[in-house]
């Protein structure tokens, strides 16, 4: 029987191109046949992760990688593994709308510098992948080109903002991801698809060229169905830009090798804390979230773990901080989509009216409802109140953070208090949603990195409950050791990977 | 603090530079409203003596030597715009209509 290579890892993948079993062209056929037989359409209910399909640029990225392989040319690990980019990333000569119908048909005149690293590692771009409008959502329902749906229940959200993005890798249409976590944009899609995906230290990644949510809080990070394979990314996408002003000047984390550290499964001195505040122990979370977090625990703990419990108070107002800053940094933010020199023009017959009825057309309700957020917040009299205030507790949140990783090497919760909710099910009710990141967010807002792994399907709905792992700023490469620990061991009771036992999707005749 | 009017939305919408039908104000303004209640407990933790941080990992500012390197072509720079003339950037009138 012929190999599926879509089910293989990206680290697969790499290593058969390199022993020449497979040819990069072919790895990106199958991808391109696999999305062609299920991703589909917004009208015909499909899983719909790509709003924009580059087959002809990835064959040709292929094509070159492979005769360059046939020449002996030296080539990256990654050379000829294709992937997938969230449309918030701008890509030269490729269509990018961070899911904007402000932005629908733009072509961008310049690379992002990740954009840049992934033509330079050689990897075949299969497209862009779909996302809530702006970054801004928890299930993909905000996109302005209509949502995806996840490969485990397509009544069910995949997540957001980047939905697109775990949802191709859940459904196998990619191996590799790009996304953006802002607030858990990465996090809570990985956690819902049973995929992983990691938010770097903030300034890890360049967000040159990264089409901006909030600056303070927005970061790129890669996302894959192993941790290997996302550590593979991380490398590939991480390190100094001189073109994003807050660009951490030092290198790359080992995580690479902090992943096949993990896999050996030796958690000994190790000290993991649980988040009072995050764990579900108030209550509130699904009793299958708590019970699977309750058993990778005692996986961690059987490898040599200390487990112990920290508290970190001031959470209970991150997310009410969370939607002070983000809304006002995005009211400034999307300020340059005023119909002048890209995207949307409504002629009216003043420049104001012209603006205003672009706007008006342009944007979706979440983001006018941000925007008119941010601009209460940062208006004269209600500043110090709302964003000042909300500065503050930043601080508070970051001295939370400092104090329990003075007890502990790093941190753990659930990823989102619940599994996949049905679509449309919080649609009207944005307090609701808004409550998919409360795990995810407190990362943001003090700049340190997180991950989101799978760690099983919940008894009661069998769908997938993801587990979440802290660390101190700069400590990227913890997230990876404790990760890969935790799925080696997973993966053995399991009998394999947890993406294996998604649902077969209907494939399009 | 007290909660966001359906005057207070259209206000705002008119300085964000959104057009704002009633039905878009109908919708909208209870919705803000809940969310606007909902964030003002950060006003509630934070005394007088907590600094406020307005970026997570502390940084200066990055300089460079003031040297011209190259930029994006003109032609680039307008390939997306709505309306281009002689190089430039065109838009409707600026001034009142009766300018």
């Amino acid at each position: 029987m012929a190999i599926d290579w879509t089910r293989k890892t990206a680290a697969q993948m790499a290593d058969a191109l390199a022993a020449g079993e497979v040819t990069s062209v072919e790895l990106v056929q199958a991808h391109l046949d696999r999305i062609a037989a299920v991703d589909g359409t917004v009208e015909s209910n499909s899983v719909h992760a790509f709003l924009h399909i580059d087959a002809e640029g990835a064959l040709e990225t292929a094509r070159a990688v492979d005769a360059d392989r046939a020449a002996g040319v030296e080539l990256p690990r990654l050379a000829g593994v294709p992937i997938g980019i969230k449309d918030v990333l701008v890509t030269k000569g490729l269509p990018t709308t961070a899911g904007s119908r402000i932005l629908e048909g733009w072509i961008p005149p310049y690379d992002a510098t990740v954009t840049r690293r992934v033509r330079e590692a050689r990897m075949p771009i299969l497209g862009k992948t779909n996302m809530d409008e702006f970054a801004m959502g928890s299930s993909t329902e905000h996109s302005g080109y209509g949502p995806t749906r996840n490969p485990w229940d397509l009544d069910r959200i995949p997540g957001g903002s980047g939905g697109g993005s775990a949802a191709a890798l859940a459904a196998f249409e990619a191996p590799l991801t790009i996304g953006s976590d802002t607030g858990g944009s990465i996090r809570q899609p990985a956690s819902v698809t049973a995929t992983v995906g990691v938010k770097p230290t903030y300034g890890g990644v360049s967000r040159f060229g990264a089409i901006a949510l909030a600056s303070s809080l927005d970061q790129l990070g890669p996302c894959g169905r192993t941790v290997l394979d996302t550590a593979l990314l991380h490398e590939v996408m991480g390190g100094h830009d001189e073109m994003d002003a807050t660009s951490l000047d030092e290198p790359v984390p080992a995580v690479v090798e902090a992943a096949l550290e993990g896999a050996q499964m030796d958690l000994t001195g190790v000290k993991v804390g649980v988040v009072r505040e995050l764990s579900g122990a108030d209550g509130g979370y699904q009793a299958g979230v708590t019970q699977r977090f309750e058993e990778s625990l005692d996986k961690l703990r059987a490898m040599g773990a200390e487990i112990v419990e920290v508290s970190c108070p001031s959470f209970e107002y991150a997310l009410a901080a969370y939607y002070v800053i983000l809304p006002s940094e995005a009211s400034s933010n999307l300020a340059k989509f005023d119909s002048v020199r890209f995207g949307l023009r409504v002629e009216k017959p003043t420049v104001e009216k012209t603006m205003l009825a672009t706007r008006a057309e342009g944007f979706g309700d979440e983001v006018k409802r941000r925007i008119i957020l941010g601009t209460y917040a940062l208006s004269a009299g209600y500043y110090d109140a709302y964003y000042g205030s909300a500065q503050k507790v930043r601080t508070l949140v970051q001295r939370d953070f400092d104090a329990a990783f003075a007890q502990c090497d790093v941190l753990v919760s659930p990823t989102t208090p619940t599994t996949p909710f049905k679509i449309g099910e919080r649609i009207d009710d944005p307090l609701a949603m808004y409550l998919n990141d409360i795990a995810t967010i407190p990362a943001n807002l003090a700049g340190i990195p997180g991950m989101s792994l799978p760690s099983g399907l919940a008894p009661e709905d069998g769908l997938p409950v993801g587990f979440q792992i802290l660390a101190p700023a700069h400590e990227d490469a913890r997230l990876y050791r404790i990760g890969a620990a935790l799925e080696a061991s997973l993966t053995a009771e399991w009998g394999g990977p947890l993406s294996a036992q998604a649902p077969e999707l209907e494939v399009a005749s | 603090m007290s909660s966001l009017e359906r005057s207070d939305v259209a206000r705002l919408a008119a300085l964000a530079r959104i057009d704002m039908t009633d039905a878009d104000l109908d919708r909208l303004s209870g919705q803000l409203a809940v969310i606007v209640d909902a964030v003002a407990k950060v006003a509630e933790v934070a005394g007088e003596d907590v600094p406020a941080t307005s970026h997570p990992i502390p940084m200066a500012n990055i300089h460079r030597e003031d040297v011209v390197r190259p930029s994006l072509a003109q032609d680039d720079a307008l390939a997306a715009a709505p309306d281009a003339e002689e190089g430039r950037f065109r838009v409707p009138q600026i001034l009142g209509e009766e300018a």
